[in-house]
């Protein structure tokens, strides 16, 4: 039962669903509003694959109640690219073939873009530690952590 | 089957209104406990009251009283205060401890004191520093001391329509810093084989005037260890004095076997622990 009518912002855009109280952001995301590159890989907090930013704050999808976002801002990974260009941490994972089956990536890209906001200039154990909560069966993290050093650098770069 | 509810009231008052009338209801703060326990089918709700709506939940006040923490502020916004992490560096790290920068972007002090797990990282650091839980409800406000707060395993002593508002916890006395030290076999995404927190007040010579010592995973709560911090007060925190707290801390410690520890590994990391953690603290007080 549909019940509950949210109005919220989601990735600058104005946005509307309705929703049952347990449904999740997640769930309303992916199967109510077609944002799919949000992914679901454990549902309890453990994988990190479903990262959006809520109100600017790193968050899990799955740990968060659709009627929650009421007046929020939600960013998924639709939201983080500018209208013609990859955002840098995108385009590192692209030139350091970060990812292999992918489905990992768009919670990795949320989680990293939400570290670079905060820390411009990460070391990689701090890189390491606040990725942790991302997991990835298939590369081993060296590329993925790689990857977000080397949009930091060209982050820097832009803005210097 | 009746629906379950989602409510989000914008004052203390309202949400106790909403609790006492559905005895159903529980809190939701970030969830991070309890939409993986609703999932699992180990809790079934009526209606999830959220209360991070509520401004006074949410926010963090430092003044000359000491430190009011909203019982559903994230943790995130607690390792970004600055001057709470100052001032109670322990409680900052057991708060940074928690899951991942996701879980923290959503997990509260509160929770973690209401799920009541045994090995929750943040109970012991809120206990060394006498923080007291400021508990609302249909009969108004009482406190509890943090170290009577939790009941048994998932266990608290809220009744029906109660909920957390705030854990309350006063300012350090001059040389006073706390510690908390966990040991997990991963360093992140873990959950604590055992737990130590430490609080220490030094005079100007060094000597430890008042201590405070609580351990995590050893017990069916977490647990204050007087005698602990009893081998610590009168000394310089010298090598022996941290060899008798860490022994008080063995004998305290009522462990079980499970997965992550035997009981006598447990004993013995509990009095590991207890040692690294006074002489962390010390080393912060002498810097206070
Ligand atoms: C991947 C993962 C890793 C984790 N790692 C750790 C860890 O390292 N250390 C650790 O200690 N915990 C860990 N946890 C557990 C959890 O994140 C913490 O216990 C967290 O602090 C819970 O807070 P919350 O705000 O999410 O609580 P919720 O899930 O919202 O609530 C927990 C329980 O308390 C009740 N409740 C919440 N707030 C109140 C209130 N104000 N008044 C009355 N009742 C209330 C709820 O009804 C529920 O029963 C982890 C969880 C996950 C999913
Ligand atoms: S799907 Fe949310 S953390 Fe795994
Ligand atoms: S690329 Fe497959 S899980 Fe990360």
């Amino acid at each position: 039962m549909s019940s509950i009518r949210v109005e919220t912002t989601i990735n600058d855009e104005p946005a509307e669903f309705l929703c049952s109280g347990p449904d999740t952001l997640l769930t309303a995301l992916r199967d109510t509003l077609g944002l799919t590159g949000t992914k679901e890989g454990c549902s309890t907090g453990d994988c990190g694959a479903c990262s959006v930013l809520l109100d600017g704050r790193l968050v899990p999808a799955c740990l968060v109640l659709a009627a929650e976002v009421q007046g929020r801002t939600v960013t998924t990974v639709e939201g983080i690219a500018a209208r013609d260009a990859l955002h840098p941490v995108q385009q590192a994972f692209l030139e350091g073939a970060a990812l292999q089956c992918g489905i990992c990536t768009p919670g990795f890209i949320v989680a990293a873009k939400a570290l670079l906001d905060a820390n411009p200039d990460p070391t990689e154990q701090e890189a390491r530690y606040w990725l942790a909560g991302n997991l990835c069966r298939c590369t081993g993290y060296d590329k993925i952590i790689r990857a977000v050093l080397d949009a930091a650098a060209e982050m820097r770069k832009v803005t210097a | 089957m009746q629906a379950i509810r989602y409510e989000a009231p914008g004052t203390v008052d309202e949400a106790v209104r909403l609790m006492q009338a559905d005895p159903g209801a529980r809190v939701l703060a970030g969830g991070t406990d309890l939409l993986v326990q609703f999932r699992s089918g180990v809790r079934q709700p009526t209606a999830f009251i959220d209360v991070k709506r509520i401004p006074e939940l949410v926010d963090i006040t430092i003044d000359d009283q000491g430190l009011r923490l909203g019982a559903a502020t994230p943790g995130a916004a607690i390792c970004e205060h600055d001057e709470l992490r100052r001032r109670w560096p322990g409680l900052a790290e057991s708060v940074a401890l928690i899951g991942s920068t996701q879980i923290q972007g959503r997990g509260s002090v509160g929770g973690n004191m209401c799920n009541a797990s045994p090995a929750a990282d943040t109970p012991c650091p809120l206990i060394v520093n006498r923080a007291e839980c400021l508990i609302v409800g249909p009969q108004g406000q009482r406190t509890v001391a943090a170290e009577h707060f939790m009941s048994g395993p998932g266990q608290n002593v809220l009744t029906s329509g109660e909920f957390l508002a705030a854990l309350v916890l006063p300012l350090p006395d001059a040389l006073t810093a706390d510690a908390y030290l966990r040991l997990t076999p991963r360093s992140e995404m873990d959950i604590a084989v055992v737990g130590a927190a430490v609080s220490v007040t030094l005079d100007a010579t060094g000597v430890c005037t008042a201590a405070r010592v609580a351990l995590a995973a050893v017990a069916p709560t977490p647990i204050l260890v007087p005698d602990a911090a009893q081998a610590l007060i009168g000394t310089h925190v010298d090598a022996a004095a941290l060899d008798r707290a860490a022994a008080a801390a063995r004998a305290a410690a009522r462990p079980i076997d499970d997965k992550r520890g035997t009981v006598a590994y447990r004993r013995q990391v509990a009095g590991v622990l207890t040692k690294r953690a006074a002489a962390i603290a010390c080393e912060r007080a002498r810097g206070n």
